[in-house]
This record gives C-alpha cells, structure tokens and sequence, in this order.
C-alpha cells in the first residue's frame, strides 16, 4: 500500500495536551456487593447518560463496544452510537471496538457512515477480532478462520472507506464491484486497530497506517511499550509519516479516597466482572502491585492516577487515553462520581502537563 | 475444598485403577465438608481444544472444564505413552486458559510399562503443571505394571504411597491456604 492509499486516521493537537476520553464494553452485571441489577433497558439508557455527561465534563471522546456474550448489552454498538450522536453535540464517538471478523464489512461501512452523517463528523471505528466462540457461532462464522476472517474484512472495509469505484474479490463473501458506495460522508471515518497482547497486530495495524488502540489491563506499564514501539516503526518503515500514526491506549480507571480503597474496589468489581465474564480473575496481588507507579492498572488515589497517567505519557507518546469507568455492575452514580473525580482533579493536570507548545 | 481426582487416560484400566485408589484414600482422609469428585477421561466424550474459552465449551468437555476451575485440589493420573503423557491429558490441558491452575494443589500419579519412565513426570508433566501456575506436589507416586493385576492392586506397597501422596497433598493445600490467609492480611483489602 503507498502512502496515497492510507486509510483516514485521527488527527490530535499536541498544543492541547494528551486526549482523554472514556469508553464502555456495556457490561450488564450484578453489583456483587448488593447482588443488584437494573435491566437491559436502563443500563443502555445509563450509557447514553454518560456519553452526554462526558461531553459536559469535556472529555475529548466516548466509545463504546461491541459484545455478544451474556452480561453485555451493546450487541448493537453502532445503534447505541448513533443515539450518543443524536444526544451529544460536540463530543467525538466510536467504537471500542467493533468486532469486525463476524459482519459483513459494507453493513459496517453504511452503519458507521450514517452515524458519521448523524454526529456530524465525530465518529471513529476501532477494528478488532471477536474473540469469543459464541459470536462466530451466532453470526455462522467458523472461529478456525479467525485470523484469515479479520484480515480479508479489514481490507474490504479500508477499500470501502476510499469511497469506490471497488473491485473486490475474498474468500468469505461474494466479489463486489461497485462504481460507489453509499452513503458517502463529505468526512472520512478515521481507523484504529484495537490491540490487546498480540505483537503481530500492533505491527499489522502500522503496515496498514491506521491508529493503534492499546488496550491494557494489569502488569508493568513497560510491557505496552514494546508493542507500540513496534506499531511505529513498522508504519514508518511501510512509509507513513509517523505524525499520521496515532496512539490511544485504553484501561480501567478507579479513583479513591485511598489507594487502599481504589485496590479494594478495583478487586471487588473488576475481578468479579473477569471471573463472571471469562471464568477467571488476577490474583489479589496484582491489585495490591497496582500501588506502584510502574503498574499500568490506573486505580488508587487521584495522586497516584496523576503519577501513572504521567508515566505512561512519558514511556508511550499516545495522543489519548481511554478509560473505562463502568464494570462488575458497579452503581450508576458511583460511576458518575468516578467521571466527576477524572474530568475535574485528573485531566486538567494530565492536559497541562502534556501540552507541547 | 473441592477435590478432583482425574484419570487422565482414554485407554486401558491401571491409570485409572490408581486413581481409583486415590480416591478412596482421600474420602478415607477427608470429612464431609470437603467435595470430592471422580473424573475418567475414558468414560467422557472430549473434543479438542479449538482455542475458544473454556466457558465456551458444552457437554461432557464444559463440564471436565469447569471441574477443573471449580477444586481446589487436583490429583492427575497419568500412563506414559511414547515416553510422554497420553494426548488425551495434553487436551485437557490445552483445553483450559492460562494460569487454570493458580491456587490450586495438584499431585501426580503415573504409571508406566518400564521403569525407564520413571522421570517422565519430571520432565513431561510437571513443565506444564508449573506453566499453568499450580502448586506441585514434590513427590509423585510412580507405579510399574506390575503392581496390578487382573483383579486389581496387587502390591500392597502401592496403598501407603498412595495415603502418603494423599496425606502430603492434603496437607500443604491447607498450608497454602494459611499462606494466603495471610497474605491478604498483608495485603488489606
């Protein structure tokens, strides 16, 4: 692919300082405290709310993903995107990520676009792969053909997103050969590839030239590092300008009075979301090594926060961080205080701090 | 507790004869607070490991899954086949996630055609168990063909190492246990 052919990416002002946004996998749990759990319903209307109030706090942008599995209701992310686009005004949307291997690319490329049109040129797609069994069962995908299936629905959606004429031909769907594509936003949707441990996406995603979107949970900071220095050079050795690479990572926020608190918290939602979601949590300790500034998982107190975001700014250059705020079935308004804490004690001292003149 | 006992081969009779033993020895050593449970590969219908997470899985292949998730301490029967352990334990473990085995205590039985397998777990068996994060019981009871015949156990001998296997597992996965106790004091929270 020659530089001409990139496909859109977003575009940052250091002069703002480092980009902050939130997203949600829209879980839908029970608080395993009290054993409570609101409906389908309201929980979809809550994720709504807390897209209008991070716009009102200013966060730079709010996502959501995509899930199949029981306990998430964001099947449809693009639909819930497009309410968030019709609710909020300024505020950029996208997915986080959008589970590419099991849709037909075009149903993709005419959801994302209209949600474009509708937000009025806010939206981003982050690609991934599914990664559970039951969502190539329930779109009748086989999950051997797990990496082939992303890797031939990326490169229809890349050409799809050039608007056409298209002359396509893969392995999973009929060719397509079109004069144009439509709907077609005067704004193109920019890309990102949403990576979790594996090396060779963060290098694939630079081949392609789109965003990196570095999604991280526990462990040292520095094990991140690795695969975005690769992301880097690899679209730089493909011959894109490295300004045109941007980087977004994305991991759990929780702010307490106490790092103590935050560690307790942390263990009582976030561990019973991955016991209940994956059949399995992280040992205790891994909560009680989140104390040191070297550990990626963002939770303790607002200082501590401060500390790690900084760190990780210093050893990653990314152009955004995401958090995720919501998990386990955490209580709507603890969530709303938890934004309250980052939009107005966290981020302006993280945008300052990353401001370049 | 939860205690799983699993023969873990889908041929022949003396791994899980072994195991058969174990079992006994631990309802022997065990009061009624503790689960144990009895698995034999030979009698469930396993498909291989796909990739997809092991909550994912149905039939008689979720249900071995969550049996190993849900004990707390495992005891493993094993034969050697080809120098190795059988393909049908290796799925059971390629069937689980990383780090299926934190916490968990976990004890080897082997048996074996020749006494030239005697290091087999060492160096088969126990790189897994120690990949997946369990806690190894040190000492396995390794057991030679001849120890059985058509009837059964034939060598006594096999009975006490089977109780000290028994008897050492049950212990330290009550020791672990006081550890993390007091690691979570430590920790406080």
């Amino acid at each position: 692919m020659s530089t001409n052919d990139k496909p859109a990416t977003a575009t940052f002002e250091r002069q703002n300082g480092m980009e902050i946004g939130i997203y949600t996998l829209a879980d839908h749990l029970s608080d395993p405290k009290t054993g409570e759990k609101i409906s389908q319903e309201d929980r979809i209307h809550q994720i709504i709310e807390l897209a209008q109030l991070a716009e009102k706090l200013g966060f730079d942008v709010f996502q959501v993903g995509e899930s199949h599995q029981p306990g998430f209701v964001a099947q449809s992310h693009l639909v819930i995107l497009a309410a968030i686009a019709q609710a909020t005004e300024k505020i950029k949307i996208g997915s986080s990520v959008t589970t590419l291997s099991i849709h037909d690319p075009v149903r993709i490329y005419e959801d994302a676009t209209t949600v474009q049109m509708i937000s009025k040129g806010r939206m981003e797609l982050t690609l991934g792969r599914a990664s559970r069994f039951g969502s190539y069962q329930l779109f009748g995908y086989n999950m051997a053909d797990y990496d082939d299936l992303f890797v031939e629905k990326l490169d229809l959606l890349v050409e799809l997103m050039g608007g056409g004429p298209i002359d396509w031909e893969g392995k999973y769907r009929p060719p397509l050969k079109l004069d144009q594509i439509y709907p077609t936003s005067s704004k193109p949707i920019p890309l990102w590839r949403g990576v979790g441990n594996t090396l060779n996406s963060a290098r694939e995603a630079g081949e392609m030239g789109i965003g990196l979107y570095q999604a991280h949970l526990a462990g040292a900071a520095t094990t991140y590092k690795n695969k975005i220095d690769t992301y880097r050079q690899a679209g730089e050795a493909a011959g894109f300008d490295p300004a045109s690479l941007p980087v977004s990572t994305a991991g759990i926020v929780l702010p307490a009075d106490t790092v103590k608190d935050a560690q307790k918290m942390a263990y009582e939602y976030l561990n019973s979301t991955l016991e209940r979601v994956n059949g399995q949590g992280l040992n205790k300790r891994v909560y009680a090594q989140a104390k040191d500034k070297r550990s990626v998982m963002t939770i303790g107190n607002v200082d501590l926060i401060i500390e790690k975001l900084l760190y990780q700014y210093e050893l990653f250059q990314p152009n955004r961080f995401v958090a995720q705020l919501d998990f386990g079935g955490m209580p709507h308004q603890q969530i709303i205080d938890h934004m309250y804490i980052l939009a107005e004690e966290i981020m302006p001292v993280i945008k300052q701090a990353t401001k370049s003149n | 507790m939860n205690i799983l006992i699993l023969s873990g081969s889908n041929i022949g009779n003396k791994t899980c004869m072994a195991m058969e033993a174990v079992y006994e020895q631990v309802v022997n050593h065990v009061g009624e607070d503790h689960q144990v449970k009895f698995l034999n590969l030979q009698s469930l219908d396993v498909q291989f490991s796909d990739g997809r997470n092991f909550l994912d899985y149905t039939g008689d292949t979720g249900d071995l899954l969550k049996a190993v998730m849900a004990s707390d301490i495992l005891f493993i029967g094993s034969p050697v086949f080809q120098a190795s352990i059988p393909a049908s334990l290796k799925n059971v473990f390629d069937l689980l996630p990383q780090r299926a085995l934190e916490g968990k205590t976990v004890a080897m039985v082997m048996t074996a055609g020749s006494h030239k397998h005697y290091l087999i777990p060492e160096i088969q068996l126990k790189p897994i168990l120690s990949y997946l994060k369990a806690t190894i019981v040190p000492n396995y009871v390794f057991v030679h063909e001849s120890a059985f015949d058509h009837n059964g156990i034939r060598d006594d001998d096999l009975y006490f190492r089977i109780d000290t296997l028994v008897e050492e597992t049950l212990l330290l996965a009550d020791a672990l246990q006081i550890a993390r106790d007091k690691q979570e004091d430590l920790y406080g929270f």
